[in-house]
């Protein structure tokens, strides 16, 4: 049989074959911002698999006769020189005599829960109407999109606000409000996605054939809006965190005493001069959390964009040409 | 140009029927009987009849959406529940705030992002660089309540009888107050007339009014009082625009015209400041347009936790109480905002950039 070397007379180097993902995930290593992002998360999860066996207190258990505490009492923490015949409180005691450390642990598994189903709910709705829209254009895809621009007028977490308004304060209609407002953002990439690959003629080829249009949202177009989605799904839980947090610290989202973050921070902002330590830990956790999934996301954007990955290689030196 | 200018501005006019609609619907969608919420225990059946009636409550739904549009377009936003005054008014004294808040915060997010961005841009992969995004990653990440208190905290109580002691709640010290420049000019003006609250308006801009009528004791404290709430909303919008300046500008630098000038020897600062930047900065002018929504999500945090009354504030206050001509009015009112920046956003940039100009123009 004659190869390629045979035919051209020379030796030819061929790269190994990498598949799409295994090159994304190469690429995702090799950025700072994604290891940290990843190694932030990762530490969130096992906090928040393992919260029963990190927090030393049951989240919402008053400790009124348990120990000699007071009130919002300071960190006390061993290592620090606290006297060791105190117990040790590492953040604190809040308004309610609990133990501020464990709620904050807890508190761990409610927001990644938050972000996760918020842009989950989001990303399924918002993929159904973009598909939609991009798939059967024309009055469909005007009445869609004009209704997501009316979405996209309104400040994010006003419209939340007025919809928790509406629905009722409590966690789940705040999650709902959040992810309703996050709609929009999927059904425009997903609609843009199906644009770009619609006429394309590998599409044209498979609806030639008679293929199904589902089947042909399936195969074709959904592999190609995975990329985007999962970046801005990434972004997304971030923002959705935040918001969450937002609508819990006004009372509108999850009510005491549940260990969560915005609403701990919400519960004792009168209490900032006096016992500033139960404001600042909720809130640092918020903050690393929300980095945690701004920095993935960053760098999953870097390593799944093509445009970024083509100007990478634009940037190596050019390779001799046979 | 003018077509499409014409084009832009009448394609927005769906959507602001469409965010009348569901300023109107949320509004009536809110649970609970309006007359019972508000009156509390003097609300007998009697009374609340009266009530609905004054209101057009009784009426049908859609009448009701009707005279609210015709009575938006004529101007009247209605009188507010609450406080039995008209929604014009209360806008007028609450709007003002919101807008020195925002702007201030803007001018902030401003005047370091963009020179960060730079800075992090010309000495890419320097330490200056690494620190600039790490620091541009955590200010996005920060809730804008906690970063509040923390600062109200710290310049508060933290640094209590030194120079960096600032306030941390209220807009002006009490005793201190701002006349307004038309009573310090002496114009006459009649109470409740438009030309009257197109002057409260703008003597309700405390910093606007206390610097044409040279009120600098008042400025001075009425920045003391905005400093903390502004550092704390400029945080994410400034940490989008250094990122945003930094990939723009490390794009644009990449380019062969940049090559092309230095080999012709234009001076590196020339390169940077009249070559590169021009450029660069064009994408700014999108995300400083969105940021203002993003300055609005914030306002209403800020506003809960510095004790201000502005925009934010009163419409939270009035969702929980549903007070709806003022919910209506107020999103109404920030709504239609956001799509004129928007609007201003596109059309500014098919001004600022020829290439979009022509485009169009083909």
């Amino acid at each position: 049989m004659a190869t390629l070397e045979q035919a051209l007379g020379r030796p030819v180097s061929v790269a190994l074959p990498s598949s799409l993902w295994g090159t994304a995930l190469r690429r995702l290593l090799r950025r700072r911002s994604a290891i940290a992002g990843m190694a932030i998360l990762g530490s969130l999860v096992v906090i928040a698999i393992l919260a029963p066996v990190i927090a030393p207190y049951d989240p919402i258990e008053v400790l009124i006769g348990v120990e000699e505490v007071k009130l919002r009492e300071a960190p006390c923490i061993y290592l620090l020189g606290c006297s060791t015949d105190r117990p040790q409180h590492w953040m604190g005691i809040d308004g309610n005599v609990r133990d501020q450390f464990s709620r904050v642990v807890y508190g761990t598994r409610l927001s990644l829960l938050i972000g996760f189903t918020t842009v989950g709910f989001a990303i399924v709705v918002g993929v159904a109407l973009g598909s939609v829209a991009g798939f059967f254009a024309g009055w469909i895809d005007n009445v869609i999109m004009r209704l997501m621009d009316v979405l996209l007028a309104f400040p994010s977490l006003l419209l939340a606000i007025a919809i928790v308004a509406v629905l009722g304060p409590g966690l789940q209609n705040a999650l709902l409000a959040i992810a309703i407002v996050s709609i929009p953002a999927y059904a425009r990439v997903m609609r843009a996605s199906v644009l770009a690959v619609k006429e394309s003629e590998f599409v044209v080829a498979s609806r030639a054939l008679g293929s199904h249009p589902l089947r042909i949202l399936f195969s074709a177009v959904f592999p190609n809006a995975v990329t985007p989605l999962i970046v801005q799904g990434t972004l997304g839980i971030a923002t959705a965190i935040l918001d969450a947090a937002a609508l819990s610290f006004l009372g509108l989202g999850a009510q005491p005493p549940t260990p969560e973050w915005g609403t701990m921070l919400g519960a004792e902002r009168n209490q900032v001069f006096t016992a500033p330590h139960l404001v600042f830990f909720p809130g640092l956790a918020i903050m690393i959390t929300v980095l945690g999934f701004n920095l993935l996301g960053d760098g999953l954007r870097d390593a799944l964009d093509p445009r970024l990955a083509a100007r990478g290689r634009q940037a190596l030196p050019e390779r001799v040409k046979p | 140009m003018t077509q499409y200018v014409i084009r832009r501005v009448l394609s927005s006019i769906p959507v602001l029927f469409g965010i009348a609609l569901v300023v109107f619907s949320l509004a009536r969608l809110i649970p609970g009987e309006p007359c019972t919420a508000m009156l509390g225990e003097r609300a007998t059946a009697e009374v609340c009849e009266r009530f609905t009636q004054e209101q057009g409550l009784d009426k049908p739904i859609p009448v009701q959406f009707l005279i609210f549009l015709r009575n938006v377009i004529r101007g009247d936003l209605g009188t507010s529940i609450r406080f039995t005054r008209p929604v014009t008014l209360i806008l007028v004294e609450r709007l003002p705030m919101t807008i020195e808040l925002s702007l201030t915060a803007l001018m902030i997010s401003i005047l370091i992002g963009i020179p960060a961005g730079i800075l992090s841009a010309l000495r890419h992969n320097s330490a200056t660089d690494v620190a600039t995004m790490v620091g541009a990653n955590v200010g996005v990440s920060m809730p804008v309540f906690w970063l509040g208190l923390m600062l109200a905290y710290v310049f508060a109580i933290v640094f209590k009888d030194t120079f960096l002691q600032l306030p941390p709640s209220g807009r002006i010290t009490a005793g201190l107050s701002a006349t307004p420049f038309y009573e310090v000019f002496g114009w006459e003006l009649v109470a409740d007339s438009a030309w009257f609250k197109v002057n409260e308006f703008f003597a309700n801009l405390y910093i606007f009014n206390s610097i044409i009528t040279g009120n600098w004791e008042v400025l001075k404290d009425l920045l003391r009082h905005l400093i903390l709430p502004a550092v704390a909303l400029s945080t994410i919008p400034m940490a989008i625009i250094a990122r945003l300046t930094r990939s723009s500008l490390l794009d644009v630098m990449g380019r062969e015209y940049i090559r092309a000038a230095r080999a012709k020897g234009v001076l590196e600062r020339n390169v940077v400041m009249r070559h590169a930047l021009r450029n660069a900065l064009l994408p700014l002018v999108t995300i400083i347009g969105l940021s203002l929504g993003l300055l609005l999500n914030g306002a209403v945090l800020t506003e809960t936790i510095f004790g201000l009354a502005g925009v934010g504030r009163i419409l939270f206050e009035a969702i929980t109480a549903r007070d709806y001509p003022i919910i209506q009015a107020f999103t109404l009112v920030i709504a239609v905002n956001y799509v004129a920046i928007n609007l201003l956003v596109d059309l500014s940039y098919s001004y600022l950039d020829p290439r979009v100009r022509l485009k169009q123009e083909a």
